[in-house]
């Protein structure tokens, strides 16, 4: 064998973190089992999630591939970019389902949004790892703003599960950067004296859904049915689950929204606490090895971005499995890895090629 | 150098620090993110392990639907097994109105495809506005196989229509059962209500229709059934996607009469085109052989719900054909009360058959004149003759010596004045004149000249037919009460086991048997020599019965005055009570034709054929009653 192909194997591996890949590889394996069951056995969803997966993988292999330092250079175009893009959507932007998301490239119709999930921790950790050593209260308070700026964008169009994912991204970049206690604790005081003044800002089915979690009860046709029918499949599941295939919530019909934002609610119906419990374990693993990455970064804006990564992906999970099990609020947040679409899918895996190039690009650095 | 080292020591410390620090930062956030995992486990816990019998319950809930499968209605039969009530199945053309917008609009649709004709139309709103609120209501019922293929081709544009196949009540036999058998038609809000609260309304669901009069009324929990279980599997769109269970209905009980139905049909044409009743017992049973309320109406025409003309026509009716003169007409007995008033003067000793009096026709009291319905009356007269010719002169004295309140005490234990108990609803008291009855009713004292008229079976006296029949009866039976009843047994729909309805005697009266024997000697003697011995003449068999006519007194508030028919209606009543044979009597009965002038020339003669019917098998010669040509004297 010509010495080149043997080393192919090699260079298609190089920057590809093992462990993590494996973990991606299982959930998603659990992903089209559950697509499967909740799309009433149509293998052409299937194949279509199967057809997102690869392309996500193939996303991830080629921004692991790509050296931290490069996304640096990357990072303030982008963001620019991004915040252009958003300014464009509030004032060119098509409406669809009553909000201003999209905007028409002339090519292709984009979700700016969806850019800023990655720009804006991207550029926050370079910004403060340029100013590593000289970190003060100046800089995050600039950092503050470049979250703000794109944050209230969003917000406005509005689409406030991806704001609040943004915000939490970006929390967690100045958060990990060392962000006083004095200010997290100001954030968090400041949010609740704020609540009443953001609740006079909300829309009236923002509210509604904010009223429906505390009692889902008294809606339950309306805005109260998603929650009521998805604690009741839960629930309906008990300890193993009605099995695959079999959950009468599911295939009856009962669950909205069960390939995408509730599919949690198909999987906890049929694979019961166990199960849950077992897709728990699964995403705390991707998470701590996340983590683990972040912890042993070379660089700052390596040990930022890869937490903040890992961070937000936590976010997307929790948020998600807290709507479904009644806890939170309906917001339009898909379960990572799992809930069928091919926008989240991408997004989450080029984090994770992020994470892995941060992972397997040290000692390049180091040198 | 030196100062390059310091530096870069400097440097490397702060990195380290750096370090530690980030590292400080994400023990903070590992450890949030597994206090947050563990909340949610807990929830998950919470949701899947301790609410998870309730939650399933819902989830049962969610997908179970619960159809109830109405289970068939009993028929009913007469006693030689001739149907009488039963079910067959056609098709329905079926609209949900609460999903329809326009009503009227789709009636016309529909009608543009298949004929609804305007009885259909004012009977479907008739049944809109007081029928359940669910459900769908018929608009048009019996279709053809031609009208099921034309609907099924265009039902695509119909989809609040629908054709259904539904079971039927029908009465073969029609108007000559109508107040006996009585109908069926659609439950209304009091009968809901009424289910509701005898906790019935569950086995209802599924149930359109519910007895409203007759037997059907009466064994209506007999009749019915029970309601039979599906549970369906549906989608969230209310889909059946698959039946999980299923629990068949029990059919309703066939309910089995003790009316021969031959019998009851032969007198119904009897009557011809007179109004009255006639009430026939087997005096040892109880058992009631005919029950007859004339002009009867269709059954039929209730069962779809009846349109709002023939309801008006029928309710309108100066023959008042929804009324069942039988069981809750109440009319004064005029002298077929008058073997009970000379069994009481012998009880009571006021009277000995062989004791006479004069009879000049008339009776003077509180300087009133109370005439004999025989002019120039009938001369010396004893007990025997004053049944036989009905002698008013000897009941007015009789009653004078007894008084209201002998008379009242005696007479009651009958069955005058109170129910019969008879198994069908609605049997009226009738009213048996007393001191206390006429202060309960009118706050008024008894005056003693109205005791008179009450000896001759007039005054206050009103009585039903079937009181008549049973107190006939009583003297047939030497004193035992029979318990009447139409229903002979309940035959088990699965078992086909029979539950005979009680038959025992209602009570037995302490007569003497020598009083009997006089009064019932007399009784003979009316139909050899006395007031129906015309009606009477060359029976093969021996009856005992009495004439009666009686007053009709006058024109009720409220009613109508029309000229052409005042005339008639003030005419008197034909009555007349019999039972034969006479020393083992088969069958008692009594009979009234209003308005048909003296008991012997109506009522006798019908019931002559009755009686030659029932012992003989005898058909009539003709279905008109023959109407003994006017003779005399009558009571």
């Amino acid at each position: 064998m010509h010495p080149t192909v043997r080393r192919i194997p090699r260079l298609l591996t190089r920057h590809i973190d093992g462990m993590l890949l494996g973990l991606i590889v299982l959930v998603m394996g659990l992903g089209l089992l559950v697509l499967y069951s909740a799309s009433n056995a149509n293998t052409a969803r299937v194949t279509a999630q199967l057809a997102n997966m690869m392309i996500a993988v193939v996303v991830m292999w080629v921004f692991a591939n790509i050296p931290p330092h490069y996304l640096m250079r990357l990072a303030a175009p982008l963001y620019v970019a991004g915040v252009l893009m958003l300014l464009g959507v509030a004032m060119y932007g098509e409406v669809a389902h009553g909000a201003r998301r999209w905007l028409d490239l002339g090519i292709t119709r984009v979700q700016p949004s969806e850019l800023m999930k990655i720009a804006l921790p991207l550029a926050l950790a370079w910004y403060l790892h340029r100013h590593e050593a000289t970190l003060r209260f100046t800089n995050f308070a600039v950092a503050t703003v470049m979250l703000i700026v794109p944050v209230a964008l969003i917000a406005r169009q509005p689409d406030l599960g991806t704001a609040l994912l943004i915000t939490a991204s970006g929390f967690f970049v100045l958060f990990l950067a060392g962000l006083s206690w004095r200010i997290v604790a100001g954030a968090v005081l400041g949010s609740v004296v704020a609540a009443p003044f953001v609740w006079s800002l909300l829309h009236d089915y923002q509210r509604q859904r904010v009223l429906t979690l505390i009692d889902p009860a008294q809606d339950p046709l309306g805005t109260g049915y998603h929650t009521i029918q998805s604690t009741i499949a839960m629930g309906s599941g008990g300890w193993t689950g009605k099995g695959w295939l079999t959950g009468t919530q599911t295939h009856l019909d009962f669950i909205p929204e069960r390939t995408t934002d509730f599919i949690f609610a198909v999987y906890a119906e049929e694979f019961g606490f166990a199960g849950s419990l077992v897709l728990l374990a699964l995403l705390l693993l991707v998470i701590a090895r996340g983590l683990f990455i972040a912890a042993n970064a070379p660089t700052l804006f390596g040990r930022l971005l890869a937490g903040a990564i890992t961070l937000t992906f936590f976010t997307y999970a929790f948020v998600n499995m807290g709507m479904v099990s009644g806890v939170l609020p309906v917001v339009g947040i898909p379960l990572p890895l799992i809930s069928y679409g091919g926008t989240a899918m991408v997004s989450i895996c080029l984090g994770f090629g992020i994470l892995m190039s941060i992972a397997t690009h040290k000692r390049l650095i180091q040198t | 150098m030196s100062e390059l080292s310091i530096n870069q020591g400097v440097e490397i410390r702060n990195a380290e620090l750096e370090l530690r620090h980030f590292q400080a930062r994400l023990a903070i956030a590992s450890a949030f993110v597994l206090l947050i995992f563990a909340l949610l486990g807990l929830r998950f816990f919470y949701l899947q392990i301790v609410r998870h019998g309730e939650l399933s319950t819902l989830a049962d809930a969610n997908r179970i639907t619960v159809l109830p499968v109405a289970p068939n209605r009993g028929i009913i039969l007469d006693r030689n097994g001739a149907v009488l009530a039963h079910n067959y199945s056609a098709y329905t053309l079926e609209i949900r109105p609460q999903d329809v917008d326009n009503i009227d609009r789709l009636v016309e649709d529909v009608g543009a495809l298949i004929e609804i004709g305007p009885r259909d139309r004012r009977r479907f709103k008739r049944l809109l506005e007081e029928s359940k609120v669910v459900g769908s209501l018929p608009i048009r019922t019996r279709l053809s196989d031609e009208e099921v293929a034309r609907f099924a081709a265009n039902r695509y544009r119909f989809p609040l229509v629908e054709v259904n196949a539904r079971p039927f009540r029908e009465y073969p036999r029609g108007e000559r059962f109508s107040h006996v058998v009585g109908y069926i038609g659609r439950i209304n809000q009091r009968e809901l209500d009424r289910l509701e609260a005898d906790g019935l309304i569950a086995n209802y669901r599924g149930t359109d229709y519910i007895g409203k009069t007759g037997i059907e009324r009466s064994y209506e929990r007999f009749l019915h059934g029970t309601t039979g279980v599906e549970n369906v599997e549906v989608d969230s769109g209310g889909r059946a996607v698959r039946t999980l269970s299923h629990t068949p209905p029990v059919s309703g009980n066939n309910i089995v009469l003790t009316i021969d139905a031959r019998l009851q049909e032969m007198v119904y044409e009897a009557f011809g085109d007179e109004r009255g009743a006639l009430v026939a017992i087997e005096p040892a049973t109880g058992g009631i052989l005919a029950f007859v309320s004339k002009p009867g109406f269709d059954p039929n025409v209730f069962v779809d719900g009846i349109d709002p003309q023939n309801w008006s026509e029928l309710s309108n009716s100066p023959d008042r054909p929804m009324m069942n003169r039988a069981l809750s007409g109440t009319y004064p007995p005029g002298s077929t009360f008058k073997p009970y008033m000379a069994l009481a003067a012998l009880t009571y000793g006021k009277r000995t058959p062989q004791q006479t009096i004069n009879d000049p026709g008339y009776f003077f009291f509180g300087g009133r004149q109370f005439r004999d319905s025989h002019a120039g009356g009938h001369g010396v007269v004893d007990l025997y003759t004053s049944l036989v010719k009905s002698s008013d002169t000897y009941y007015y004295m009789l009653a004078n010596d007894m008084g209201i309140d002998a008379i009242a005490r005696f007479v009651g234990q009958f069955g005058f004045g109170s129910r019969t108990g008879v198994d069908i609803i609605g049997e009226a008291v009738g009213v048996l004149p007393s001191p206390e009855w006429k202060m309960r009713r009118f706050k008024q004292k008894w005056y003693p000249g109205e005791t008179i008229s009450v000896g001759i079976g007039q005054g206050y006296n009103s009585y039903t037919p079937l009181q008549l029949a049973v107190a006939i009866a009583t003297i047939a039976n030497d004193g035992v009460v029979p318990r009447p009843h139409i229903v002979d047994y309940v035959e088990d729909s699965r078992t086909r086991e029979r539950t005979a309805v009680a038959t025992g005697p209602a009570r037995t009266l302490d007569l003497k048997p020598e009083h009997l024997a006089v009064v019932k000697e007399a009784l003979v003697g009316v139909t050899k020599e006395g007031t129906s011995r015309i009606a009477f003449a060359g029976a093969e068999y021996e009856s005992a019965g009495k004439t009666g006519t009686a007053q009709v007194i006058g024109i009720k508030q409220g009613e109508k005055y029309v000229e052409s028919e005042v005339a008639e209606r003030f005419r008197d009543h034909s009555l007349y009570v019999a039972y034969a044979p006479a020393d083992r009597p088969k069958i008692a009965l009594a009979v009234i034709v209003e308005n048909a002038g003296f008991g012997s020339r109506a009522a006798a003669p019908l019931a002559r054929a009755v009686l030659d019917y029932y012992l003989l098998g005898k058909h009539p010669v003709s279905s008109k009653p023959e109407k003994a040509a006017g003779n005399a004297s009558d009571g």
